[in-house]
């Protein structure tokens, strides 16, 4: 089988939610990769080391520059005339152009897999990951999205990968970009950290937010994470939202302050390696799934933790 | 300018699954059910543009079993003026969705479609998409600000990292993130007056579409459960812990 997957980049440098998304598709067959974008050569080549890849194909035209669905899709149908599944990270820019090329070629999307029973069976879960269900397709043209967390990463050097440039299939004139504001972080991107601290609603405030959690995931190298009722109140930028309805991550170590562990959050974090939670309610549900519990005063316990660290 | 909302009719978002010992799905007998909550925003985010003119009438339609009518009286009470059910004992995946609602947008010529951008029970995200794809028309999809003005949307969408604003020509299809808006409740008065809102009923053959599923589910089970932890004591004892995972120097 031959794959196609979509490299998620920032015009710079190839985003790790592409490499286990390589990963994944390695497991289907020949992996060839997608560069679209405006001026990507360096995208390109940093592709073509990636451990595993065949072929990586390159769309370079303004009408590529933002990832606008509308243009990309009908690029990605005309490549998969010669290959057989095309996957994406469950990034949102994947989740935005995935199920339009599928409509494109008339195949139901398998979204957010956690792994690959053969080459026409997955798994993935439903329900906000209360289930998890097996699906097998009967869709000859596969379109799939793949969770990140749920596959190992693949190495960015070895590869011996051709470059081949594609031809665009030019802006569909359906939408047009006007600009973005992304939240400026100097710390380790939420879905690939090692450690996140996260903080939920009690921290109170915006100010006691960033005076308790910064601090100690700073301590510890980690990112910074939050619960959607401490999003909802403002005390944090709504891209550090963890859960069903945020952003899916896996760590090594996932530290739930003042969280209560709601349905929707857990969904987002509970295949972190280790959790540790810190609340003083101790029938907060998220003690049900922390490795590590401290019952107290965050105010109090924070602090004194960062300290000591 | 007319607008469509399709809503689905799920599991409560309070109620927490239960995956049955068959393996066959999630229990769905005598549970809760409720309106998808990011259509409940779709809802509210199309009341909302009537509100502040510019909509004149706003069409709720789902795709399900009868009882999908209650969802779609929800709507009507919300606010929204008519509602189309199209009746599916079976279960209809995001194409063939798509594939209907792309039938009724061709009926219909509604300028706008607001969709949610997931329902919370398949968790798939692609209804939205896949309609804008069999139409051709520009997609904007996890919105959380809307501006229509004649002849084009513009909306400020949620992505990795921040936020992005994209322009498109109508008619063209929406789905809502949650931070779009806060939906209202439907007053008593309300509810009693969606009663005698009109209300079609539908089947998937009147379209001439075919729903029959692309995916078979072999099976579905609990996640794995994750083993009981310990609480410890105090901030040093948590302390020696990190230590000893390595986690802390």
């Amino acid at each position: 089988m031959k794959t196609l997957v979509w490299v998620e980049h920032d015009g710079a440098s190839v985003k790790d939610a592409t490499l286990s998304t390589v990963t994944a598709a390695a497991k289907l067959g020949e992996v060839h990769l997608l560069v679209a974008g405006q001026g990507v050569g360096a995208v390109a080549e940093a592709a073509a080391k990636i451990a595993g890849v065949g072929k990586v194909h390159v769309a370079d035209d303004a009408a590529y520059a933002h990832a606008l669905a509308e243009n990309v899709a009908p690029l990605v149908a005309k490549l998969m005339e010669t290959h057989d599944a095309f996957l994406v990270p469950a990034t949102t820019n994947g989740k935005n152009i995935a199920p339009r090329v599928a409509a494109l070629l008339d195949v139901m999307q398998i979204s957010d897999i956690l792994s690959v029973e053969s080459e026409d069976t997955f798994t993935r879960p439903i329900y906000a990951g209360n289930a998890i269900a097996t699906v097998q397709t009967r869709d000859a043209k596969k379109v799939i999205s793949v969770r990140g967390t749920a596959f190992e990463k693949a190495a960015t050097e070895g590869g011996t990968g051709t470059i081949e440039a594609v031809a665009s299939t030019g802006d569909a004139g359906v939408s047009t970009y006007v600009g973005s504001e992304i939240a400026k972080s100097e710390r380790p991107e939420l879905t690939s950290a090692k450690i996140i601290v996260s903080g939920g609603r009690a921290l109170g405030s915006s100010e006691q937010f960033h005076a308790v959690i910064d601090p100690l995931a700073d301590k510890l190298g980690a990112g910074v994470g939050a619960s959607r009722a401490a999003v909802d109140a403002g005390y944090a930028p709504n891209d550090y939202q963890v859960g069903q309805t945020g952003k899916i991550v896996a760590p090594e170590v996932y530290v739930a302050v003042g969280i209560s562990g709601a349905i929707q959050h857990l969904a987002g974090m509970k295949d972190s390696k280790t959790i540790i939670a810190i609340n003083k309610d101790e029938d907060a549900p998220i003690f049900q799934v922390a490795d590590l519990g401290l019952v107290g005063d965050l105010f109090k316990i924070v602090p004194e933790l960062t300290e000591k660290l | 300018m007319k607008v469509l909302v399709p809503v689905k009719r799920v599991l409560d978002y309070n109620v927490k699954p239960r995956v049955k010992a068959d393996g066959t799905g999630v229990d769905l007998a005598n549970v809760k059910m409720s309106m998808n909550p990011f259509d409940e925003i779709a809802v509210e985010e199309a009341i909302r543009l009537k509100e502040k003119a510019g909509v004149t009438e706003i069409v709720v339609v789902s795709i399900g079993e009868q009882k999908a009518q209650e969802t779609l009286r929800t709507a009507l009470a919300m606010g929204a003026d008519r509602a189309i059910l199209i009746v599916s004992e079976d279960k209809v995946e995001p194409l063939g969705v798509a594939k209907l609602l792309a039938k009724i947008v061709e009926e219909e010529q509604p300028d706008l479609v607001i969709l949610g951008k997931q329902a919370i029970d398949d968790d798939n995200n692609q209804t939205g998409q896949m309609l804008a794809g069999l139409l051709g028309r520009g997609q904007a999809t996890f919105a959380s600000k809307v501006e229509l003005s004649p002849g084009t949307v513009v909306v400020t969408r949620e992505v990795d990292g921040g936020a992005e604003t994209e322009s498109l020509p109508l008619p063209a299809i929406i789905t809502v993130d949650l931070r779009l808006n806060e939906p209202r409740y439907a007053s008593l008065p309300n509810i009693m007056k969606a009663k005698s809102k009109p209300l079609a009923q539908k089947t998937p053959a009147d379209y001439g579409v075919d729903v029959s599923p692309r995916l078979t589910t072999l099976k579905v089970v609990e996640p794995p459960k994750r083993s009981a932890g310990i609480k410890v004591a105090d901030v040093d004892e948590l302390v020696a812990k990190l230590k000893a995972m390595g986690v802390a120097k």
